[in-house]
């Protein structure tokens, strides 16, 4: 039992990351009709945000270590430190959640960038045109990253108030402990699911951004310009993306390629969970990461071998043969 | 007006054409009838001033951190063959026959590729710079499965491979190849030289949960530490589970390992797989734990320096062995750290050493052997004995092409003394302890000329 709340909980951290890039995949799709391939590099854009102002935070001095007789050897010391003191290491640990500050309006910036540059000519365009600009522009962004920070994860690490880990089972007699920062990823994911919905839900841009969805002609005809809305929706699904990718960096040292990796599985997410379904974005991502979690289960892998390595793409094919248009697809979704 | 004929003749056409293609294939012509007729050899340099070396490493990947050093190393011995720099260990190996004149008297110059640590990539860029660069040796490593695949290349090829970083029984055991040589120590000699400190620090009879890189490295370490650890505690193999290499999040991997009876984990993972699952391990709260009441503990049987310093305080106190630790005293050691730290600004890994020890053996090896000729070179490197390159007396065994040589068990220092200080060598395994049949690994060297 022990076993399974810990594969189901090691699931729900990784389904957070595949949710919040399938929502942010279903907002673009939802809205503007375009199946976003430059998605996954939104999120490592975002991890590369926390790596930039780690990068920028801790700028060094060299320093001779005198520790060191045989040659001689010098050691970074960072000038915050050297300045600041203890406060300066303090501020060099939270680097993580401070860069979230800086990485809000740089990925909203990117996010109407890139819409109002480039995939707002291909709104009229056929899905295959779509598809092979953004994967284009997945690939450019892809290696501007490389070129500046070399093609070798960076490891970043969580603030020490957030190390070590904390035992679940204690209030029900249980030995189920899991690392902090894996806890602290699934709430935050869960708060910006939450922040996302209630924006959609209860305010007026939502609402209009709804409207828009559901019937976007109509929405014209009331003359509300709804084209400028959908950019805005546009940048806050890169924002959405990019915090995904930044807070998922403690867990998974951040490379120039990651984003690709998430892309495929959070598109199978997407279909999943039913094209142009919020909902069924994020349900379909934590449901796809808890799966994979227990597929990987000793007992499951004795019974099919190497099933954790397939298990995303094996249920993908079940959902769409018994329900066509995923989980809570819609009827004329992506079906012209 | 006269009519200039300007059409071409069907005789003069097949003129052309068959000149043509006589030039064309001159250089070919030349280099396979060298090669063939069994009086040369590839890329012979004996009508050159310059002789180029290979060095293919991967500088992408997770072992991109070892491969930018063993990098370092290559581009260091370069310079004390040329007689450049204060000659590292040049002043202690033993027998020497290097003059710092280069190599038979011709300047040492290099090319370098990336084998991305993947086997196709890595014999892609060695077959360029055999076939294009006109390299005599090439070495590099830092991934078996790479070095495999080369090593066979080079058999191809008749081109001599001074393999880098590669642990794997396989390389010098059924991959064995007569052009293939290899310094690093294996993973049999890990088991045989880790076994008996395992038992001491932890006792007998632990339930052992390996984690393993799905490739020939990780089988071979896999079995060999089972085997080692069985035999001398009777340590028994609760489970084994394969994860891809470069997997990154070993999460759902660790996981299982809470409620699977095990007491011990080991981390068949090297480079930046190690640093991911160590840290990951660690996180999951796994040494705070007591199973069978016992310490849960974690061994990780091959270490490195580049490893801890990613690893960070996750590795204080883990067990492992190493090829060579810079810390150790000996002059041959210390001729090396010092000239590769007023280098680069801080100590060699064991990739760097043992990449820098292939350089100046092969070099030797020709200075010896007095040509270039691999068939006499591989000669001279069989069954040479040597000493002074920081691993006291070794030998290149003939039969296998494996240097014996003692091995290091190390912990992840709890109390280093610089910023470099984070293995602290728990014993020096004597050569004698570690050394095996050719035979116990079935495989055939093949022919020396190809």
């Amino acid at each position: 039992m022990d076993a399974i709340l810990l594969q189901i909980l090691n699931g729900l951290d990784k389904g957070g990351a595949y949710a919040l890039i399938a929502l942010g995949l279903t907002l673009i799709f939802g809205t503007l009709g375009v199946v976003n391939f430059a998605h996954g590099a939104l999120f490592m854009l975002g991890a590369f945000c926390a790596v930039t102002v780690n990068k920028a935070i801790t700028l060094s001095a060299k320093v001779r270590d005198e520790s060191v007789t045989f040659f001689e050897a010098y050691k970074d010391v960072p000038y915050l430190e050297m300045w600041l003191g203890e406060t300066g290491s303090l501020i060099i640990n939270w680097s993580i959640p401070i860069s979230l500050l800086v990485a809000i309006p740089v990925m909203l910036g990117i996010g109407l960038a890139m819409e109002r540059g480039l995939i707002r000519h291909f709104y009229k365009r056929p899905h295959a045109d779509q598809i092979l600009v953004t994967f284009g522009l997945a690939i450019v962004l892809q290696e501007i990253i490389k070129a500046f920070y070399g093609a070798n994860p960076i490891p970043q690490t969580a603030p020490d108030f957030f190390s070590g880990t904390v035992n679940l089972g204690a209030l029900i007699g249980m030995d189920l402990t899991y690392p902090t920062w894996r806890l602290v990823y699934f709430i935050f994911s869960m708060g910006i699911i939450a922040a996302v919905f209630s924006f959609l839900q209860f305010t007026t841009f939502g609402m209009v951004v709804r409207a828009g969805m559901a019937d976007r002609e109509t929405v014209q005809l009331l003359g509300i310009n709804i084209t400028k809305r959908f950019s805005t929706v546009f940048g806050i699904a890169a924002v959405v993306s990019g915090l995904a990718g930044l807070m998922y960096t403690p867990i998974l040292p951040p490379d120039y390629h990651m984003g690709m990796d998430f892309l495929v599985l959070s598109f199978v997410v997407v279909v999943v969970g039913g094209m142009g379904s919020l909902p069924g974005a994020v349900a379909a991502g934590f449901l796809l990461g808890i799966l994979q979690s227990l597929a990987s289960m000793t007992e499951v892998k004795e019974i099919f071998p190497g099933i954790d390595q397939i298990i995303i793409y094996l249920i993908a094919m079940i959902v769409l043969l018994v329900r066509p248009r995923g989980l809570m697809g819609r009827k004329g979704v992506m079906e012209d | 007006m006269t009519d200039k004929k300007t059409s071409v003749s069907r005789r003069s056409f097949l003129k052309g054409s068959l000149a043509a293609g006589a030039a064309l294939s001159t250089p070919a012509f030349w280099i396979q009838g060298a090669y063939a007729g069994g009086h040369g050899f590839r890329n012979d340099p004996t009508n050159k001033a310059t002789v180029t070396l290979g060095f293919n490493v991967p500088q992408t990947g997770p072992y991109a951190d070892e491969g930018a050093d063993e990098l370092r190393a290559f581009k260091l011995a370069v310079k004390h063959l040329n007689g450049e720099g204060d000659g590292g260990m040049m002043q202690t190996m033993k027998p020497m026959n290097l003059k710092g004149n280069g190599i038979l008297g011709k300047k040492v110059e290099f090319v370098t590729g990336d084998t991305q640590t993947k086997s196709d990539a890595a014999r892609a860029s060695a077959k360029r710079m055999i076939e294009k660069d006109g390299v005599i040796m090439f070495s590099g490593g830092s991934s078996s499965g790479v070095a495999v695949a080369v090593q066979a290349l080079a058999q191809e090829m008749g081109t001599v491979f001074m393999a880098g970083l590669t642990h794997s029984n396989d390389t010098t055991g059924k991959d064995r190849r007569r052009y293939g040589f290899r310094h690093f120590f294996n993973a049999h000699m890990s088991g045989a030289a880790l076994a008996p400190v395992l038992q001491a620090e932890y006792g007998d009879e632990r339930q052992v949960y390996h984690l393993t890189a799905d490739y020939n490295w990780g089988w071979s370490q896999e079995s060999s530490i089972q085997e080692a650890t069985a035999k001398q505690a009777k340590w028994n193999t609760v489970n084994a589970v394969r994860t891809p290499l470069g997997a990154g999040d070993f999460s759902q991997y660790i996981t299982p390992v809470l409620n699977s009876g095990a007491d011990t984990l080991v981390l068949n993972h090297y480079g930046k797989d190690m640093v991911n699952s160590l840290t990951q391990a660690v996180q999951f709260g796994l040494l705070d734990k007591q199973v069978n009441g016992k310490d849960f503990t974690v061994v990780v049987p091959l270490f490195s320096r580049l490893m801890a310093q990613g690893a960070g305080e996750s590795i204080k106190g883990i067990l492992g062995s190493t090829a060579w630790n810079w810390s150790l005293q000996d002059a041959g050691s210390q001729a090396f750290v010092k000239s590769f730290g007023q280098e680069y600004g801080f100590p060699p890994s064991q990739a760097a050493h043992t990449c820098y020890c292939q350089t100046l053996l092969y070099a030797d090896a020709v200075e010896r052997a007095g040509t270039f000729d691999p068939v006499q070179v591989i000669k001279a490197l069989e069954d040479h004995e040597f000493s002074g390159m920081g691993n006291g007396d070794s030998i290149y065994r003939g039969a296998d092409h494996q240097v014996f040589k003692n091995v290091l068990v190390v912990r992840g220092n709890q109390n280093p003394s610089s910023q470099f200080d984070l293995l602290e060598v728990v014993d020096i395994v004597d050569r004698d302890k570690v050394t095996y049949s050719p035979d116990l690994y079935a495989g055939e060297l093949g022919p020396y000329k190809v």
